[in-house]
């Protein structure tokens, strides 16, 4: 056992080398709170990971009514006994002295304690003033990526069929929104087709913009102790950084950013060219195959050399990898999601499996992944706007199936084009018709782009702002009422990883002073609004975790994501993969075995979207160009970013996520170990770029774009020259100022620069497109000035 | 000239126009981020066509100029700042739509004369113009497709809220 590890340093622990096809070792990883042992422990309690998506199953160590530490559990399919650092000392933040205990609302330009019956009063009132005078057109909901299913089904209830609003999305439009449209494009229907197993058989594994060493350090793991055991897997790493995957690569691609649909293509007309394609799995499975072959004709890694800034020669080792993969596992993430033409790109992933034959066999996992723990309910209870079970608004029996298991017209639920996005309901409420904004578990005044526009409109009069969280964040601060909510190891619920497992969290605790579960919260509002069906009973009738589940499990019945084989009992053993039914009980471990099913016109998700536009196929089209049912593959031409380096900004800009923090650091920044190890944000480029710019390592820097500019630390790291990336967890809730930069002076959100722009497809923001340049503010070591340096920007190394 | 040299120059004048026409929409409402740099990608269609319109001219008896110089200048910047300040009203919704209907119209305009030069092509025999209006079509009917399904998505929002 891996008892006192000090994974701040070493975020995946010791190595457990395995051989292909073997079971992935135990190693059970533990931190409990200083001078407790595991004989002190009282209760042990199943949960798993809320800091990220891999899922990493646990126990909670309870004393004396106190969280003090957890443990990996060792049967569990995901992490066999792992920990990632943020597992392991993530948990402190529960405890942390500032947790809101009590609801606060708005008096006169400042938020006072108050009691729970004052606080719903007021949103109940607002939103019935707002629907009696507006319509449901005028009330959002944005949510999170880390609440617990049967908290999204019940928003996502409220929302569709009790407010009526086509106004709902989750955070998770910033992390996994293009895993999903890109697994709709290609395959019907969203659901992971591969499984974690598939690190264990694959005999080439390629990463496409995911830094999984930092992201997910126990699947990295994984990938670890199968490259020190016999007969490795070769690895190709696609990312502009130098990142920990690149270290271990066979061959390491660092495209310039915004080009990945040009380098995608190149790697797939090497394929063609060299005729590596599976005739007989295209023949049997697949429509739309030559127009790519066409599509990519020119698309020669001479060409992509020129725009991506990459040698011709590595593009064409790379596809030779690709190329004579057996069994090839590729995973892609934010490096492509949040990216130019980011659902482009990732469908182009899921066309290197289709065209190599390589799904749904053991070691051929295709892994779009998620970002956030919960992500993937919050697709599939429909929190991020789409329809629940994965069903398709454009497909009236859908609706109706829905409507008749909510007991409602089909005309009641809103369906009449796409869900709004948050990007655009942003954009209806600095336009000004939205009038009301739930914000749920998520911090969009730290996560948005270009966040001087984000505060603006939160801060309008017209505009109610409702927030639903633990602390008083940079969001929360701006709102007009503040609803304290309990959080993992308060309250029981399930979650789904990136690769379908479910996982059952119980309550370990009780949550501090009045806050109370996201369930109850909703619950309590649908209630106090009185919102019924068409026969007059209540539209929510569950009162608790286990009647939302089985209300979910009878929604999920019969579609890609069916939990009717699960229940709270069985999930107490382990993780279970969805689909898990009477026929499968033991779950599912890999999707499109034989045939996609759920590609079949009257069963997809999506009828998909224009490559470019991203406007909607018409159901009719689908038909005739998908009658049976097959994976569609779709061809797409490379696009020039939407904003490029110039004489004026001759950088470009990346932002992305870190080792020791989750999101906007709302817990990780509250767990000591975690906070310690990386306090303050920071900028990296290239030392050849830092020479150009005349830099140097640990000067304070200023990144400046046409949105604004941010103050940081300089580290030069091995990244591609031209790029400047940082960390974008960063905001203000631990500066004076608690919101927003100091007065006339750049702040310290990456966020303060990136620009507004988003995939037209997917809708997920870019914010890996900006051009920027880097200035000296002062050199190494000269002590701060006053007044012009926040002397919270000190070196985080 | 006969009667495909006309319906040649009406066409690359109205894809000529239909780029003019989708820039500046893209700049009066910079504030629709969406629609700003969806426009500009797909006015890149217009200006395609408008240039393989114009060389492909000559040869049927017409001089077409071929795209406009589209440099971004002052009249551009003042434009974007106009948007910015009118971004906050509701009534900007109006105009928003009113502008996607107008594009939505001209490219329709397009896709017809599109659909006439691809069925004489293929009366006549005419590969290179066959050819030409087989790239090019499609892509105009993209451009229909994106200006109407922005309207049905905006609509509901935008007629309600003024």
């Amino acid at each position: 056992m891996d008892s006192s590890p000090d994974r701040i340093t070493n975020p995946w622990g010791a190595r457990t080398p395995y051989a292909p096809g073997d079971p992935w070792p135990v190693r059970t990883d533990l931190h409990l709170a200083d001078g407790v042992t595991e004989e002190d422990v009282e209760r042990w309690v199943p949960s798993a990971s809320i800091l990220h998506s891999n899922g990493d199953a646990m126990d909670i160590a309870v004393r004396g009514g106190r969280i003090v530490g957890v443990r990996g559990r060792a049967a569990d399919r995901v992490n066999r006994g792992r920990l990632g650092p943020k597992d392991l000392y993530g948990w402190q933040a529960n405890h942390a002295p500032d947790r809101l205990t009590r609801p606060l609302v708005r008096e006169n330009g400042r938020l006072v304690e108050t009691d729970w019956d004052t606080a719903m009063g007021r949103v109940v009132s607002r939103t019935r003033a707002l629907l009696d005078d507006r319509g449901p057109g005028s009330v959002g909901f944005y949510t999170s990526g880390q609440l617990f299913l049967e908290e999204y089904y019940t928003l996502s209830v409220l929302a569709h069929a009790g407010v009526r609003t086509n106004h709902l999305d989750g955070n998770t439009r910033l992390c996994t929104a293009t895993a999903a449209e890109a697994l709709k494009e290609s395959f019907g229907s969203d659901g992971q087709p591969g499984s974690y197993e598939d690190i264990d058989h694959a005999d080439t594994i390629a990463l496409f913009g995911h830094n999984m060493a930092e992201t997910q350090t126990v699947l990295w793991t994984r990938v670890l102790d199968r490259l020190e055991g016999s007969d490795p897997p070769r690895l190709l790493c696609v990312d502009p950084r130098y990142t920990p995957v690149a270290r271990h690569a066979d061959v390491h691609l660092a495209p310039r950013p915004g080009t990945n649909v040009a380098l995608l293509n190149a790697l797939l007309h090497e394929i063609i060219r060299t005729g590596r394609v599976d005739r007989a799995y295209l023949d049997a499975h697949t429509v739309g195959y030559d127009e790519l072959a066409a599509g990519v004709e020119r698309c020669t890694p001479r060409r992509a050399a020129e725009i991506c800034g990459v040698p011709a020669a590595e593009i064409e080792r790379a596809a030779d990898l690709l190329g004579d993969a057996k069994r090839l596992t590729s995973t892609v993430l934010q490096g492509v999601y949040q990216s130019h033409q980011a659902s482009a790109a990732a469908v182009q992933v899921n066309n290197l499996h289709l065209i190599r034959g390589m799904l749904g066999r053991p070691g051929c996992g295709l892994m779009q992944m998620n970002g956030q723990p919960t992500a993937q309910n919050t697709r599939e209870c429909g929190a991020d706007g789409d329809l629940p079970g994965f069903r398709n608004w454009q497909n009236d029996q859908h609706v109706t199936e829905l409507a008749e298991l909510w007991n409602v017209e089909p005309d009641g639920i809103p369906h009449y084009g796409p869900p709004t996005h948050a990007m655009q309901m942003f954009r209806y409420a600095e336009q000004g018709s939205l009038r009301m904004l739930w914000i749920s578990g998520t911090n969009p005044a730290v996560s948005l782009p270009e966040l001087g526009r984000i505060r603006s409109i939160l801060a309008q009069e017209r505009l109610f702002v409702v927030m639903q969280d633990l602390f008083l964040t940079e969001t929360a601060q701006l709102a007009d009422v503040v609803l304290p909510a309990a959080t993992w190891g308060e309250k029981t619920g399930t979650f789904t990883n990136a690769d379908r497992t479910v996982h059952l969290s119980e309550k370990a605790v009780d949550p501090p002073g009045e806050a109370r579960a996201d369930l109850d919260i909703f619950l309590d509002f649908a209630a106090r609004m009185d919102f019924r069906d068409k026969d007059g009973g209540p539209l929510i009738p569950w009162r608790d975790p286990q009647g939302a589940f089985a209300a979910w499990q009878r929604c999920s019945a019969g579609r890609p994501c069916d939990y009717t084989g699960l229940s709270y009992d069985k999930l107490r053993d382990g993780g279970i993969q969805w689909p898990c039914t009477e026929g499968a009980p033991d779950g599912t471990a890999r999707l499109y075995t034989d045939g996609f099913d759920h590609a079949h016109p009257d069963r997809c998700e999506s009828y998909g979207k224009d490559m470019v536009t991203g406007a909607p196929v018409t159901p009719v089209e689908y038909r005739s160009l998908n009658p049976d049912g097959k994976a569609v593959i779709k061809a797409a031409e490379y696009l020039p970013p939407h904003e490029d380096a110039s004489p004026e900004y001759p950088l470009q800009l990346i932002t992305g996520r870190t080792v020791h923090h989750f999101h906007t650091r709302t817990k990780t920044g509250r767990a000591p170990e975690l906070n310690a190890a990386a306090p303050d944000v920071w900028a990296e480029i290239s030392p050849a770029e830092a020479a150009t710019q005349g830099l140097a390592d640990g000067d304070l820097i200023q990144v400046t774009t046409p949105r604004g500019a941010l103050r940081a630390r300089l580290r030069t790291v091995a990244i591609r020259d031209g790029v400047v990336f940082v960390p974008f967890h960063y905001g203000y809730w631990d500066t004076p100022e608690g919101h927003r930069p100091p007065d006339g002076l750049p702040g310290r959100a990456a966020n303060e620069t990136t620009v507004t722009d988003w995939d037209p497809l997917s809708k997920q923001p870019l914010f890996k497109t900006a051009a920027a340049r880097v200035t000296l503010v002062t050199r190494r070591g000269t002590p701060p000035r006053q007044n012009t340096d926040d002397a919270r920007t000190g070196s985080s190394a | 000239m006969n009667g495909i040299g006309v319906t040649l120059r009406a066409l690359h004048d109205g894809e000529r126009d239909l780029e003019t026409d989708l820039l500046a929409v893209a700049e009066r409402h910079r504030t629709e981020h969406e629609v700003h740099h969806v426009a500009t990608d797909v006015a890149r269609w217009s200006r395609e066509h408008a240039a393989r319109l114009a060389a492909l001219g000559p040869d049927r008896g017409v001089e077409l100029s071929g795209p406009r110089d589209h440099t971004p200048g002052a009249l551009t910047a003042l434009r974007e700042k106009a948007a910015q300040a009118l971004g906050r009203r509701p009534e900007t919704g109006l105009l928003l739509l009113e502008d996607l209907r107008d594009l939505h119209l001209a490219a329709v305009r397009n896709s017809l004369h599109w659909e006439m030069l691809a069925q004489t092509a293929q009366a006549t025999r005419d590969r290179a113009l066959l050819d030409l209006a087989t790239d090019c079509h499609p892509q105009t009917l993209r451009q229909m497709r994106w200006t109407n399904t922005m309207i049905k998505v905006l609509s509901p929002q935008l007629l309600v809220s003024v």
